[in-house]
């Protein structure tokens, strides 16, 4: 049985599977690129930090990690610069998961605002560490082998490796809800202690979900680090992409499944639309602020939140009508 | 007789505060046991030692003859040792039926949550036999936050059965709650009581504990200062002096 649900998803995922076949101008499939990642690292951000509610602001950790695991492996393994450096993308992945766990052993000893706090200074031990160490190259970065692609053709694969990460975060995210993992992530969202004492495991099932959902994010970076052809720490550990991925979820609906899919389509393609469009690499912060304050202000559990309310509002009140006029007819 | 939970001459101090001194205790299984006592002597207190949300600092706590005094709150209530909030505390966010499955396996090891769903048939059964039981059965499908005081209440103490514990600690069920479901509640627990299940209840509702328990402990600063049937409690001078009457002493403990 198709449900009308499921349908949706389909239309969606056969419009992002066209879109780089139909529309061929690299500009707009690199902008395509870039939001695919975004909606797959948020989409995996939020299968943790939406569902537990640990508002993890250092995921650019796992992002710098994945670059840099599969810009040194490459170089170490001597990759060729053609498809096969695709191959090491899920290795990025691992390698944010395997840095993931000694991370959320120190920062899950914490809650709320400090596990925030933590996360961050985290971030910046990793960013000043690529910075200063002499096998990450640096300030100067590291150079990734060439991949001689004819310019017309180059960005299909990255775009379709992006739209497998983010259908990958997407089904382990729905995954996630509908298991038993799932519900005691979001029975510790609610109300940790009581969680405990009724069986849940919870720092175990919190070291689970943070280092599941740093798998997804690391693909993201390793997928950048390809796409560019070269990493620098400012880029990879980008404390703007911290705080991207967490605005993006909260936009489109914190621990939802759509919102974070949501909010990076829409963030993501207008911020790089709007740079390339109007030169400026500024001009998105003052209409991302611009919506942030009608988000927070009208919609505060996010976009996606507020549309199924509004839906389910509307039906209670066409039904509430539908009884008002029988009443007054008998 | 048989000895289900036994607390051994607890302590336990926060700071400056002794908030538990040589605190001693049992309860023997298949009974209902009451511990009663002025604000602030250290019930719930006593609580969270048993049922490892605080580590005492020293003396012991045993269930079934296994010495539980050093386990997290989770691993107590996988081996059987259930119990609510006296501030209630419900997953507000989820709705009813799933915070029921919340509790339903006390003893899963983590890792299985991973690869199973949410719940299974018989899971979902239970659940929603419990809900019957406790008489909210009506609005599982409702988010928890939007239940009222009372049904909070009630759905704590479902989804503490729904795990099927051997003993389960009640921190003030009919506090804050109109005389019908106090009567309900304690319908409830001598149902509960009858078939097998043992309860260790504080509460400040004099009638309800005495018409309950088989047993009763009053706590007074921290330490057990006597136990016994109702009957003796209630003519005990000492309770009489420490809680019950309101002698010159309370009086002076309150000016103080």
């Amino acid at each position: 049985m198709l449900r009308i649900r499921n349908v949706w998803w389909i239309v969606a995922l056969a419009a992002l599977v066209l879109f780089p076949l139909i529309e061929t101008n690299p500009t707009y499939t690199t902008i395509g690129i870039f939001t695919l990642i975004f909606m797959g690292c948020a989409t995996s951000w939020n299968m943790f930090s939406g569902y537990s509610g640990y508002i993890n602001l250092g995921s650019a950790v796992s992002y710098g990690v994945g670059a840099y695991t599969l810009t040194l492996l490459a170089d170490h393994l001597h990759v060729p610069g053609n498809g096969d450096l695709f191959w090491l993308i899920p290795v990025g992945g691992l390698a944010a998961m395997i840095v993931a766990v000694p991370v959320g052993l120190v920062a899950l000893r914490v809650r709320r605002h400090t596990f925030v706090v933590i996360t961050i200074a985290i971030f910046f031990v990793f960013q000043l560490s690529a910075t200063n160490f002499s096998f990450t190259g640096g300030t100067s970065g590291l150079q990734l082998p060439l991949i001689p692609w004819l310019e017309t053709n180059y960005n299909k694969p990255f775009y379709f490796a992006a739209l497998a990460i983010t259908v990958f975060a997407a089904l382990l995210s729905g995954a996630v809800r509908r298991s038993r993992f799932g519900l005691q992530l979001l029975a510790i969202r609610d109300d940790e202690d009581r969680a405990a004492g009724l069986g849940v495991k919870v720092f175990a099932v919190k070291l689970a979900g943070f280092t599941m959902s740093a798998f997804a994010v690391g693909m993201g970076g390793a997928l950048y680090a390809v796409f560019l052809g070269q990493i620098y720490p400012q880029f990879v550990f980008d404390p703007i992409f911290d705080i991207s991925i967490a605005l993006m979820s909260i936009f489109g609906g914190l621990g939802t499944l759509t919102g974070p899919l949501l909010g990076a389509l829409v963030l993501e393609s207008m911020q790089q639309y709007l740079t390339i469009r109007f030169s400026n690499g500024s001009l998105y912060l003052i209409i991302f602020g611009a919506l942030f304050l009608v988000v927070v202000l009208f919609m505060p559990q996010g976009i996606v939140v507020y549309l199924s309310d509004w839906r389910s509002r509307r039906s209670a009140r066409r039904a509430e009508g539908a009884r008002v006029v029988v009443g007054e007819a008998s | 007789m048989t000895i289900l939970l036994s607390v051994d001459r607890v302590s336990k101090a926060f700071g400056g505060l002794q908030a538990l001194t040589e605190c001693s205790l049992f309860v023997e299984k298949g009974s209902i046991a009451g511990l009663i006592g002025p604000n602030g002597s250290g019930k719930t207190t006593l609580f969270n030692v048993i049922t490892g949300y605080e580590k005492p600092d020293s003396g012991s706590v045993s269930f079934e003859g296994a010495d539980i005094t050093r386990l997290g709150p989770s691993n107590v209530f996988a081996l059987g040792v259930g119990r609510t909030f006296q501030i209630t505390r419900i997953f507000s966010r989820i709705t009813v039926l799933e915070n029921m499955l919340v509790a339903t396996q006390r003893d899963e090891g983590w890792l299985r949550g991973l690869t199973r769903s949410k719940s299974s048939k018989s899971e979902l059964v239970s659940a929603m036999e419990w809900l019957d039981f406790v008489g909210i059965d009506g609005l599982a499908s409702q988010p928890a936050g939007s239940l009222s005081f009372g049904q909070r209440k009630l759905l704590e103490l479902a989804y503490v059965l729904v795990a099927d514990p051997d003993v389960i600690l009640l921190d003030e069920p009919a506090g804050g709650v109109n005389l019908t479901l106090i009567n309900e509640i304690a319908n409830k627990i001598q149902t509960l009581n009858k078939g097998g299940k043992t309860f260790l209840i504080v509460e400040h509702n004099m009638e309800f504990v005495m018409n309950l328990c088989d047993r009763v402990t009053v706590m007074h600063q921290g330490t057990d200062l006597v136990s016994g049937t109702p009957s003796e409690i209630r003519n005990d001078p000492l309770v009489l002096d420490a809680y019950l009457g309101g002698s010159d002493d309370d009086d002076a403990e309150e000016a103080s």
